[in-house]
């Protein structure tokens, strides 16, 4: 017996029963009964077939996984090792993957249907706040977990200047981005000196501060029930509208497919837009910095770097694409809610970044198809799939811990460019 | 002055489970380093754990109160404490070692799977339980105003009060509390000094489930109602407490509970109810302005 169990079958099969006893431990009570209203109060009825269900594919997938994938010598493993590419040719691919996704980008109205294109601007949308928290995160390091506060400051600041003052989008984008940085500098003047961790909940807490405000302030905000009828965008002045607008304008039969094109490309270039700032940045002084505060934050004060001002500067950017992003999402929705901008949607976009590979611009665009894309595709399965996209960010982080692009190219190098793994930086890029 | 006392009652019953809940972030977050996010979860699950039990104890029979609530407490203190441990095995031990974020992304994701499972598997509604524990003790009375000491505060204070002194007793007297604050300061000396550093950390996480169990049971028979999301809230409330309190702290993560339940009686009490969370975090950035690392928390050195 003690034989068989030190051989590789015997263990592996050790290892799956435990595993299974486990399964059965956390199934039994949860899974087992099941609650059901009633008359009266709560019952309640036994489900034991899904238990057993539940038990045997972990047995089974454990044995099947410790004995062909994991550990040593196995077949998959090996035959995986040989199939994948290696880091360098992954590399030299994906300096065509950006412009080649660009191209993608640019032409995808020409052919795709609908529902492609409005799936394309929610993709687009969390790229571009990917894209700003990256310059929290990813560049600076700052651990910020109520991300989405200023996404709904950029949304309310539109929608409650469009409602009370009659002011166009394209005069509420810029004042959007300037009143959301606003709110990043007065946030983050009081906390950019706690350390990490702090940071976070301190972020999260404002985060739910606003939220909360935004849910209470009824006279002001409607509160629960949102505002609704929040003006479109027009193009140069020209209303999407089936008389004298742009249709009429250009002599082209009237489509309510053309705002939906408009939006798709005002977002990609929105998107780009920070993308294009965040590359510049990088090249400054002002983004060196950033990325050296990430690595050490005492070395840099006794190199005579500013740390509060240049923290706030990363919270201050960040927070104005966050408010770009609202304001965008508040023009194409047509009513926003306090329940757009809860912790969850933090967390995704956080989980963006870091699933991305921190600091990794294409990383960004890379997750957000993953995530959000797989999220949209499987709209009919309900709430399972919100259980898939939690398992799914659990395994992606357990099988690459720096992120699906991880390989980082420096801002700055001596005469030759060369790719740094993420392993040797402390959070982002080299 | 009676309506004072009368929060003051509620606030101090509040905080207890609280205080409960941020045990288990501040062990954590001193040996490891980590915001456990899915702990709000585990307290959770321990809720419906605990729903579950009561009601196939009842169905089973066994009518005696006291037998009853034994068996629920120890039920789900077991039980989520195999939870705990799994979540740890599953989604925090392959990644320790590995940068400061990706715990933490793991960590979310437990805790959206850990939502969403028990949604899929019992349901979106809220559960109701009647109550189990009625009756109580009139402290004071003036002009028909009753303050009023009901025998479940009584039980929520007194257990927690217990569990607390019995965990510092196991922090500061056995071996394994030894265990832990050696791996807390040097995880490597520890394990070379023959600290078994994994499965302490491990237990670490299972001790933190079962006092977030109890929190669970308790909030069960306290309120009478609970669904899949009430983990979210009482989960940031008590990291706010861990972290006001000064995290890595035992007695701070107690007292920085009570706080935070003071707080939100005394603020839904005397101002408004809507805007009680607002209170609390308020209060959370204030003190970590002035007091960057908590109430009883140790300063950090810096070292170069």
């Amino acid at each position: 017996m003690a034989d068989f169990l030190n051989t590789r079958v015997g263990a592996a099969l050790k290892d799956a029963v435990l595993a299974a006893v486990v399964t059965l431990l956390l199934t039994s009570i949860m899974v087992g009964i099941k609650t059901k209203t009633e008359q009266g109060g709560l019952g309640i009825e036994g489900n034991w077939s899904l238990v057993a269900w539940m038990v045997l594919a972990v047995l089974v997938g454990r044995f099947a996984m410790s004995l062909l994938v994991w550990r040593g010598r196995n077949p998959v493993a090996n035959a995986m090792q040989s199939i994948l590419p290696k880091q360098e040719t992954v590399g030299k691919i994906g300096k065509f993957v950006g412009p080649a996704l660009l191209v993608f980008a640019l032409t995808l109205p020409f052919y795709g249907n609908r529902y492609v294109i409005d799936m394309g601007i929610l993709v687009l949308t969390y790229i571009m706040l990917g894209w700003g928290l990256n310059i929290v995160v990813g560049l600076a390091g700052l651990l910020d977990l109520g991300y989405v506060a200023f996404y709904a400051v950029g949304a309310y600041s539109y929608a409650l200047f469009a409602q009370y003052f009659d002011l166009s989008f394209w005069v509420c984008l810029p004042l959007a981005g300037i009143l959301a940085s606003f709110w990043g500098m007065i946030l983050g003047f009081p906390v950019l000196r706690l350390r990490g961790d702090y940071l976070a909940i301190v972020t999260l807490a404002f985060g739910e501060i606003i939220r909360v405000v935004l849910l209470n302030w009824y006279e002001f905000t409607g509160g629960p029930d949102g505002i609704s009828r929040i003006p479109r965008p027009s193009f140069f002045g020209l209303e999407f509208e089936r008389k004298g607008g742009f249709a009429d304008f250009f002599g082209i039969p009237y489509d309510s497919m053309h705002r939906v094109i408009f939006l798709f490309y005002l977002i990609l270039a929105l998107a780009l837009l920070t993308n294009f700032v965040t590359m510049r940045m990088r090249k400054l002084p002002i983004g060196r910095a950033w990325e050296a505060l990430r690595e050490d934050e005492i070395a840099c004060r006794s190199l005579g770097i500013n740390t509060t001002n240049t923290k706030l500067t990363a919270f201050a950017l960040g927070a104005m694409f966050g408010g770009f992003a609202g304001a965008f999402f508040a023009t194409r929705q047509g009513f926003i809610s306090p329940e757009s901008f809860t912790f969850m949607e933090s967390a995704i976009i956080l989980a963006i970044v870091v699933l991305g590979g921190l600091g990794s611009q294409l990383g960004v665009v890379v997750a957000s198809i993953v995530m959000i894309g797989g999220f949209e595709v499987f709209r009919d399965l309900q709430d399972l799939r919100m259980l898939v996209f939690g398992l799914l960010m659990v395994v992606i982080m357990i099988w690459k811990p720096r992120g699906i692009i991880s390989s980082r190219a420096p801002s700055v190098f001596l005469k030759e460019k060369k790719a740094v793994s993420g392993d040797f930086v402390a959070e982002g890029e080299g | 002055m009676e309506y004072f006392i009368q929060q003051l009652i509620n606030g101090v019953t509040l905080g207890s489970i609280y205080g409960l809940i941020a045990i288990g972030y501040t062990m954590v977050y001193g040996i490891i380093g980590m915001i456990n996010f899915a702990h709000g979860d585990i307290f959770m699950v321990g809720a419906f754990i605990a729903l579950i039990t009561l009601l196939a104890v009842v169905a089973m029979g066994i009518t005696f109160l006291p037998l009853v609530l034994l068996i629920v407490l120890i039920v789900s203190m077991l039980m989520t404490s195999v939870w705990g441990w799994s979540v740890e095995r599953i989604a925090y031990r392959p990644l320790r070692g590995s940068f400061r974020l990706a715990p933490l992304i793991t960590a979310i994701g437990m805790s959206i799977v850990l939502q969403n499972f028990v949604q899929v598997v019992q349901g979106a509604r809220v559960k109701p339980l009647p109550p189990q524990i009625t009756g109580g003790i009139t402290i004071m009375e003036k002009d028909g105003f009753l303050v009023q000491l009901s025998y479940m505060q009584i039980l929520i204070i007194v257990t927690t009060v217990l569990l607390m002194a019995g965990f510092t007793m196991l922090i500061n007297k056995t071996s394994l509390g030894r265990a832990q604050r050696a791996c807390e300061q040097d995880q490597k000396m520890a394990s070379l000094l023959g600290v078994n550093v994994d499965r302490t950390i491990s237990l670490t996480f299972v001790m933190g489930a079962a006092l977030a169990s109890v929190a669970g049971v308790m909030f069960l028979l306290y309120y009478g109602v609970i669904d899949f999301y009430i983990g979210f809230l009482a989960g940031v409330k008590a990291f706010t407490a861990a972290v006001l309190g000064g995290i890595g702290s035992l007695p701070g993560a107690m007292l920085g509970g009570l706080l935070i339940g003071l707080i939100e009686t005394f603020w839904s009490g005397y101002f408004s109810v809507e805007y009680k969370d607002v209170a609390a975090f308020s209060i959370l950035a204030i003190v970590l302005i002035f007091m960057p690392s908590g109430l009883l928390g140790k300063p950090e050195v810096e070292k170069v």
